[in-house]
């Protein structure tokens, strides 16, 4: 019987399994992919999956459903990669990473390159436990950013609300990244490739910002002008 | 009838999810619910111990799901209650037997046989997590007043929300009001601060609480101890009963807490 040419690519890679869905609905993706694993099941017993779907828009119900379906078949899908921001929205409240290999912080200064303005990722739930933000750009969170919960920007972070969780702005390089907080206790706060760990202290209703100053990492009371 | 299904869940294991289902089931069907709890915790079955119905397993969940006998078969009647019915988790397989899929399917025939279906979940947030929180209505969220609970309850918490599971509603239990008072103890203000949601109850730590799980009868069967009442407390103000609030801290602490922020 001769194959056509499958929606549904699988391929090897370090991580575990990578598919690629192409071209079709989200049904035939799915169930396509189910029947692959059907036929082989001690093949993919107990695999770590990526998923890469393309521009597909995935909300929550979707993306979970069949996170769930795949577990029932042994599958811990990990990742989910896609050029829709619906969908990578979507990975990233189900805890799912969004692209196979993290980008290492570099400690160097050099490669530091300007942040356009209009780049940021806009938050609006408080940040809990076990959430991990990564995102090239400025990140705005308007909530909490909770004890266990990190942000790593190639920008600067505000948190309008409590910081009491784990920030590294510039993570790319970029010295001129601020951090700044309603109420400014962060678990350990990162800029570049300086790190403070935070003195426990009630800085309730303190607003401040964090900055590069003279080489040191310093936070200060914010004021205005 | 069309059955509520609460999910009792808390990331850190041993915070007290059994001994609530237990107490919280005795609470709603002493006024008059009918009550079917569901063991979600299998391989590690207890909550038919806390209720003293261990002797009389015949079927188990895990029976029900891959079709060895029927639903009714396997919910067993605690005879000191009109209409408590416990569905146990098996012994001796393991969470895998069960899928997210299959306690939809459970509790949709369910829903029709009884007022609330309240399910046990284990710790830890795999795949025992997700069979119990798949057809949740509503979750209750345990923590204790310690670091530790909190930070996994905060994290449990996130995942229901990204899920689209809720309401959720927080529990915290085995505050002890001397320890609080020193200092030595997170307070009720403390938790509900970091963690932000509704407040369902509190409940104050008691050692008749193990005595009555040893026994299984649970404390909630006997209506004199605080810790007893606050279980009554949660069954009805899950029934929609506005109860307030009974100060296991100090003196007047709650009243400012709950008239400063509604
Ligand atoms: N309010 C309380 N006062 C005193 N002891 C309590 C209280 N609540 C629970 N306990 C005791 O704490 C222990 C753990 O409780 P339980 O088994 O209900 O926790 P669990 O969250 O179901 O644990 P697991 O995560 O292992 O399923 C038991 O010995 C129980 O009797
Ligand atoms: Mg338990």
């Amino acid at each position: 019987m001769a194959k056509e040419p499958s929606i549904v690519q699988i391929k090897g890679i370090r991580e575990g399994l990578m598919v690629s869905f192409g071209d079709a609905d989200w049904e035939a993706l799915t169930s396509a992919l189910i029947n692959q694993i059907d036929e082989r099941p001690t093949f993919y017993q107990s695999a770590r999956m990526a998923l890469d779907v393309g521009s597909h828009a995935l909300h929550v119900a979707e993306l979970a459903s069949f996170r769930d379906i795949l577990s029932e078949h042994g599958i811990t899908l990990w990742a989910v990669l896609s050029g829709s921001s619906t969908t990578e929205q979507t990975a990233q409240n189900l805890g799912l990473a969004t692209r196979i290999s993290k980008p290492k912080p570099v400690e160097t200064i050099e490669a530091a390159e300007a942040i356009p303005d209009d780049k940021a990722l806009w938050i609006q739930h408080t940040l809990r436990s076990g959430t991990r933000i990564e995102f090239s750009g400025n990140v705005v969170v308007f909530g909490d950013v909770n004890p266990g919960a990190e942000i790593v920007a190639g920008g600067s972070v505000l948190v309008w609300g409590r910081l009491r969780g784990f920030v590294h702005a510039g993570a790319e390089g970029n010295e001129e990244a601020v951090v700044g907080a309603l109420e400014f206790s962060p678990m350990q706060l990162r800029i570049a490739g300086k790190i403070a760990v935070s003195p426990k202290k009630n800085s309730k209703g303190n607003v401040e910002i964090a900055k590069w100053k003279d080489g040191n990492l310093i936070a200060e009371p914010w004021k205005s002008g | 009838m069309t059955a509520k299904v609460a999910t009792v869940t808390s990331g850190k294991g041993g915070v007290g999810k059994t001994t609530a289902v237990a107490n919280i089931a005795v609470g709603l069907a002493s006024l008059g619910q009918r009550v079917v709890c569901i063991d979600g915790d299998i391989g590690l079955r207890n909550l038919d111990v806390v209720l003293g119905l261990e002797n009389r397993i015949v079927y188990d969940l895990v029976d029900v799901v891959e079709g060895r006998c029927r639903l009714r078969q396997a919910m067993i009647r605690d005879k000191r209650l009109p209409e408590l019915y416990l569905i146990p988790a098996s012994q001796t397989r393991d969470k895998s037997a069960v899928s997210p899929s299959d306690m939809v399917r459970l509790c949709d025939d369910l829903r029709q046989e009884c007022d609330w279906i309240l399910i046990d979940s284990p710790a830890g947030i795999e795949r025992g997590f997700r069979n119990s929180i798949a057809a949740a209505n509503l979750v209750l969220v345990m923590t204790n007043p310690e670091v530790s609970a909190v930070r996994d309850a905060d994290r449990v918490i996130g995942l229901l929300d990204a899920e689209e599971k809720g309401p959720v509603h927080l529990v915290i239990n085995r505050i002890k009001p001397s320890m609080v008072k020193r200092g030595d103890m997170l307070s009720v203000e403390d938790v509900l601060d970091l963690l932000a949601i509704h407040l369902i109850g509190i409940v104050p730590d008691d050692e008749n609480v193990i005595v009555a799980s040893n026994r299984g009868t649970p404390l909630a069967f006997d209506n004199k101890s605080k810790a007893g009442m606050a279980f009554h407390n949660i069954a009805r103000r899950l029934m929609g009963e506005d109860v307030p609030f009974v100060d296991v801290e100090n003196q007047g602490f709650l009243q400012r807490l709950f008239s400063g922020r509604k």
